[in-house]
Formats: C-alpha cells, structure tokens, sequence
C-alpha cells in the first residue's frame, strides 16, 4: 500500500471498489493518521467502506451507531451496576466489610476493570489495531459531537473511578454522516472530508458482480443500468448501491436471468421504497426503460 | 511514516490555493491548511490529482464546498481538472465572489455594480442584491427594541437522555454509590426519567417581490428567533438545537449561518450578501420540493416545528404546492403557515396556492405585525392555537388538545408574558 492506487487494489480484493476520491481519501486516514468523515446519500457505501479498510489492515472492526439522545455510557463505558451490588451484598454477608479500611478497600473493589463495560469508543483504544466506525454521527446530538471531538483528539479516556486510558496505537477513525443536520465544524476540522458519490456505472456492475455472484453479467449490467435511469428521474429517495445489490439479489431469487418489464415491476420494491416514487416509476415506459438499460450497458 | 514537507513551491501553492478559496467564500483555518501540506507531503505534488485531493480533502467541510473548491482550483491553476468535478451548478454569487475576490458584495452595493454578471446570468429570475440595511430609522429602532425580547423555542418534546428524577427506572449508578455510602448497606433506591428538551425549529422565509414590505422584518423576526440556539443562550432544562433558517426567492438559500452573527445588523449584511435574489417572483411549491428533498426529508424536518412565513402567492403550479406542504406535513411535528396579508379586512385564503396548502397546515396565523409575531411564538412554544388548516387534524390523526399545552387562543394575543403558562 505505497499510494492511492495501491490500497485501490486491495479494497477490491476486500470487495470494496475504490474511485480515486475514496481511495486517496482512505490513504490519506492512514498514512497521516487522520479520522475520516464521509458524507453522502444513504446507501453509496459510506459504512461499507469501513468494513473493507478493517479487512484491508487486518484489524477489528468496531461499531458505534449513533442515535438521537446517546451518551457517554452507551459510547464509551458503563458500569456494569448490577453485580457490583451483587458483589456488595456478598462481601457484607461475608462479613469482610467492617473497619474504615475495608470500606476503601471495597470500593476499590467495584470500582474495578472487571466491572467496566467497555463501549465501542473504550473498546478501540483498547484494541490495536482497530477501525473505528462512527455510523450516522448526525443521528446524534451535537453534546455527543464535543464529547467524539474530545476523544478523537488525544485518544484517552479518563474513568473517574479508575484512570486513564490511552491508545497504544490510535484506531483507524472512519465517521459517516448522512447530512441530516450540518455537524459542528470543529469535529470536520480534525478530519479529511470526502463527499461520496454513487458509482459511475461500470463500478457499479462490478459492485454488484462482487456482491452477487450468482447473478449474470447481463443481469448485472442492465440492473446497474436501470438503476442510473430511475437516480436520474426525479424521485424522492434515488436508489444507492445498497438497494441495487438488493435489486439484483431479488431478482437472482426470482431465478431471472434478465431484467424485463414484469419482472421489474414486481421487483420494484427492492429499490424504490416510497409509494410515491413507485407510482413515477409505474407511469414510465418501463419497457423502454429496459431498452434503454440494455443499450447503455 | 512521516516525510518531510514537500517542496516550498508545493506548500506556497496550497497556501495561495486555500487564499483563492477563502475568496469564493469558504472558511478556510490555518490548521486545514496544515493538513492540506502534510496530506500531500504523503502524495505526490507533482501530480494535478494528488494536489486536488489533498487540498480537497483537507479544506473543504461541507458539500457546497465542493463546487467552490472546483472553481478555485481551476481559477489558481489554470484548467478544470477534468473527470474529478462534480456536476454541480455554481451560483451567480460564487461566481461573482471568484471574478471579485476580496469585496463579498458589501451592504451599501448599488445594484447596478453587480447588474453586468447578474444580466448576464439570467434575465428571468430578477436578482438584485438586497441592502436591507435601508429600512427606515424610526422602525428599525421599534424592531429591534422590541424584537430583542423575542424568543422562538419549540414545544418540549422527551428525549432519550435520562436525568435524575423521583420517578422513573431505577438509576444503577446513583443507587450504588448511596449504598456504597452507607458502607453497603442496601439504601433507598434512586430513580431516573427522560429529560425533554425544545423541538427544533425550522423557519422559511418568503423573501419574493410579493412579500417585499415583510421581508425585512420577518428576516430580523428569524434573527431574533435563531439566537438562543448559539453557545450565549441560556441552557435551560436541556439546549435546543439551533432553528434552521431558509430564505425562499427566486431559488432555496439555507442563511442558518449568517443567522449565527450576534449582532443584528451585522446579520443582516450577511444575509443580503447570501441573498442575490430577493424580490422576485417565487415559485412555492418548487422551492419547498428543494428544501425537502435536500434537508427536509433527511431529517432537518423530522419531529420539527416549521413555520413557512409567506403570502402563498404561487407563480408556478398550485398542485405542486399542494403535494409539497403535505409531504412537509407528514415528516414535521407541525407546519404552521404565517400569512402577513390575513390580518387585511375581508381576507380569504384565495391565492391558489394559500388554498392548495392549507388543509395540510396545523396552524394558520398572520403576521403583518410585532403582536402577531409574538403570538406566532406562542404557538410555535405550544402554548397557544393558530386557526386550524380545515380537517387536516383528524384527517392527519393528530389531537390538537394532546398537542398543545393549553386550549386555543385565537388571534393575536398579548405581549408574550402574559401568555397561558405551559403545563
């Protein structure tokens, strides 16, 4: 992995087909190190990526989906509260806890490694190497973001009850965010930015090849195909390659070996999940959508 | 791992580079410009890629930045760099800030300066440049005297976060460290329940020739209501997430970041300066389809209040507005339409696309005056009623008694102090 186009090659030996963008991009996370904060349309491979960059490095994968209303105890740690009062009512009906010694001693007790539960933020300093992927941070609220900020900028932890923790060596950092809110600039700041487009087509038909073996070439090609004619219409949600690879898989289920109009039409499902944007679809001339599809694979 | 910095041609090139961009208007930091040099110290800066990718990775932070960057990197080295460039339409602006780097349109611009690229760019959408820093003295005095007290927090709504609380699940932490006080004796159990906190609020503002005499001051109204979300507001029970502001034209502007200048005018420069188009005619319908399809729909709209501040005056199909404010309907938590020219004697929502929108509006009040502003807050707040949009409510299967903290007030009500407590 000397260059881009280097890692390029081995995220398509992952299954990850890199354009240049992505794959200097993820170069670039790596050789700086610097966290990586992709955004783009749902489904164009943001979170895909982070699992191939962890194949590509042979390190564990660690996943944090954020949602609306996380916090440190669901991030970072928690305590694991129930036996640590187990292991209280224990020591006292052992009757180990008297003096004013004891008592210090048996707080050290609970508050010990063994009782720490370790969130994925904890998890990947503590793994080397790891990727750690922050999935959706603009689900989170952006108190979370300042909390993220101050973890991904010097990789310590510090548990009040126990100590710092410090990374060995610092997680391969991959962010992802669907632009549902503008995130805080000064999270942007410590990363590269890369905005993630979807395939260009004959990506996207070695995608789906990769993905779904058992699909045809043709089937492949004309599904990539029909695909970039439906983004190009002026739909609610435009499929990404998640919902083609689902398209395919459909399809490949239903035994069909090439994409015609019934077929489409009962497949629809799989890529269009809006009523309205499959009543457009409806109202197009799906079979020279077809037509079209095959002339342009 | 680490190389040495790249040759002093290489670092003086970014540098000018990421000088060129801040000119189109992106805000480029000294550390992005550190980041930039030591990416392509890893690349190599003798290829026309590796340079564009390296500063593209490393200066840009939002989407909208891309297309600057495109334009800024052709503009300093020379030709596009061809397969990278992302099909994206520069705006007048950009392009006015590239041929003039250096003069972002200053506030006292006569509009015949920018007229010749304006002209150029399209003789269909009237653009001017807006100084809507020509109000008159004495209003602006009563506005901003009275608009200071204004704020425009959204209804409560329960977050997932748990806070210390009487009731509620019991709180493992809490509970341990009380009987590790009583040196492990089991004491009383403590408990948590869910916080609330305001809903985000999101304002469109109808910035066309039809809302000419309001705009100002629904823009200073939008100014007055987004600041709490900033670091200067008072965090109380829970901080609200900043209001989105957007401008609706002759084309959709997001102007939630000029909103942020603390200080009014300064703001308003800002938003004159990001507003090439003010004063036109307004296709409603198209705007709110670009609002929902770029931020609406991925969430800026979701469990949000909105309130559209427009006329209704449709120039385009009043269908599409129709579909468009219902669509706004389903993903917000309530679309409430103010209308300046309802409180004029004798008004019925007549204009077409008044008519097509209003059986999918929750609330429907005016807004012609600093009374019917404050009472717009009230509703906004939850705390008092608009008239209802027709049957939208049980047709929508909401209960608009579950909803609000208090029954109707109907018209403008008081100054907001003596508004109806909330529950």
């Amino acid at each position: 992995m000397q260059d881009p186009a280097g890692l390029a090659r081995s995220l398509t030996r992952a299954g990850y087909f890199a354009d240049e963008g992505v794959a200097t991009a993820a170069y670039l996370a790596l050789a700086l190190p610097r966290p990586l904060f992709l955004e783009g349309e749902a489904g164009v491979g943001k979170t895909a990526l982070a699992h191939a960059l962890a194949t590509v490095v042979g390190a564990d994968l660690l996943r944090l989906q954020c949602y609306e209303g996380i916090d440190a105890s669901q991030a970072l740690y928690d305590w694991d509260f129930p036996r640590q009062l187990l292991h209280l009512r224990a020591a006292e009906s052992a009757g180990t806890a008297t003096g004013a010694g004891d008592a210090d001693r048996l707080e050290h007790e609970v508050y010990s490694r063994r009782f720490l539960l370790a969130r994925p933020l904890l998890a990947a300093l503590e793994t080397s190497p790891a990727v750690l992927l922050v999935d959706e941070v603009d689900r989170a609220d952006d108190e979370f973001e300042a909390f993220l900020l101050e973890v991904l900028s010097d990789y310590t932890v510090t548990v009040p009850e126990l100590g710092t923790v410090r990374a060995e060596v610092p997680p391969i950092v991959v962010v992802t965010s669907n632009r549902t809110r503008e995130v805080h600039d000064a999270l942007k700041r410590r990363c590269l930015y890369h905005w993630v487009e979807h395939p260009r087509f004959d990506r996207e038909v070695e995608i789906v090849r990769a993905r779904v073996p058992e699909a045809s070439a043709a089937l492949a090609a004309q599904v990539a195909a029909a695909v970039g004619v439906l983004r190009a219409e002026d739909l609610l949600k435009p499929p990404g390659v998640a919902e083609t690879i689902d398209w395919t898989l459909a399809l490949v289920a239903l035994g069909a070996d090439r994409l015609d109009a019934d077929t489409a039409t009962a497949t629809l499902g799989a890529v269009l999940k809006y009523r309205e944007d499959q009543l457009h679809a409806s109202r197009l001339d799906v079979q020279k959508m077809i037509t079209t599809a095959v002339a342009g694979g | 791992m680490v190389e040495p910095p790249g040759p002093y041609d290489a670092v003086d090139s970014l540098v000018g580079l990421a000088a060129t961009l801040r000119s189109t208007g992106v805000q480029v930091s000294t550390d992005r410009v550190h980041a930039a040099v030591a990416a392509l110290a890893q690349l190599d800066p003798l290829r026309r890629a590796d340079v564009y990718w390296a500063g593209r990775l490393t200066l840009c932070g939002t989407p909208d930045d891309l297309a600057r960057y495109d334009t800024a990197f052709a503009a300093y080295f020379g030709d596009r760099p061809g397969a990278v460039v992302r099909r994206q339409r520069l705006t007048t602006r950009q392009l006015q800030l590239v041929a003039e780097p250096g003069d972002p349109g200053s506030g006292s611009d006569g509009e015949g300066e920018a007229a010749p690229m304006v002209a150029a760019a399209s003789t269909v959408e009237q653009l001017r440049h807006r100084d809507v820093t020509t109000m008159d003295a004495a209003e602006k005095e009563h506005l901003r005297r009275l608009l200071a007290a204004l704020r425009l927090p959204g209804e409560r709504r329960a977050t997932r976060r748990l806070r210390p609380s009487l009731r509620g699940q019991v709180d493992g932490g809490r509970t341990l460290r009380a009987w590790l006080a009583a040196g492990g004796e089991p004491a009383q159990l403590r408990h948590r329940a869910p916080s609330t906190r305001p809903r985000r609020v999101v304002l469109l503002v109808d910035v066309s020739g039809s809302m000419e005499g309001y705009a100002e001051a629904l823009l200073r109204f939008a100014h007055a209501a987004s600041r709490r979300g900033g670091a200067h507001a008072a965090p109380s029970r829970g901080a609200a997430d900043p209001t989105e502001v957007f401008a609706l034209g002759t084309r959709l502007t997001r102007i939630t970041r000029e909103m942020a200048l603390r200080d009014p005018d300064a703001a308003m420069a800002a938003v004159a300066t990001a507003l090439v188009d003010a004063g036109g005619g307004t296709r409603l319908g198209e705007l709110l389809k670009q609002f929902l399809d770029a931020w609406g729909q991925r969430g800026t709209a979701r469990g949000a209040v909105v309130v559209l501040l427009s006329d209704g005056w449709e120039r385009g199909d009043a269908t599409l507005l129709g579909e468009q404010v219902a669509r706004l309907h389903r993903l917000a938590h309530r679309v409430v339409w103010s209308n300046p020219r309802k409180a004029a004697p004798g008004y019925a929502p007549l204009a077409a696309g008044m008519a097509a929108a209003l059986p999918h509006v929750d609330d429907f009040v005016e807004g012609h005056s600093l009374a019917a502003l404050e009472h717009l807050a009230a509703v906004v707040r939850g705390a008092a009623a608009g008239e209802g949009g027709a049957t939208s409510r049980s047709t929508a299967g909401r209960s608009p008694a579950g909803r609000r903290g208090a029954p109707g007030v109907r018209g403008p009500a008081g100054p907001s102090g003596k508004e109806p407590a909330r529950a």
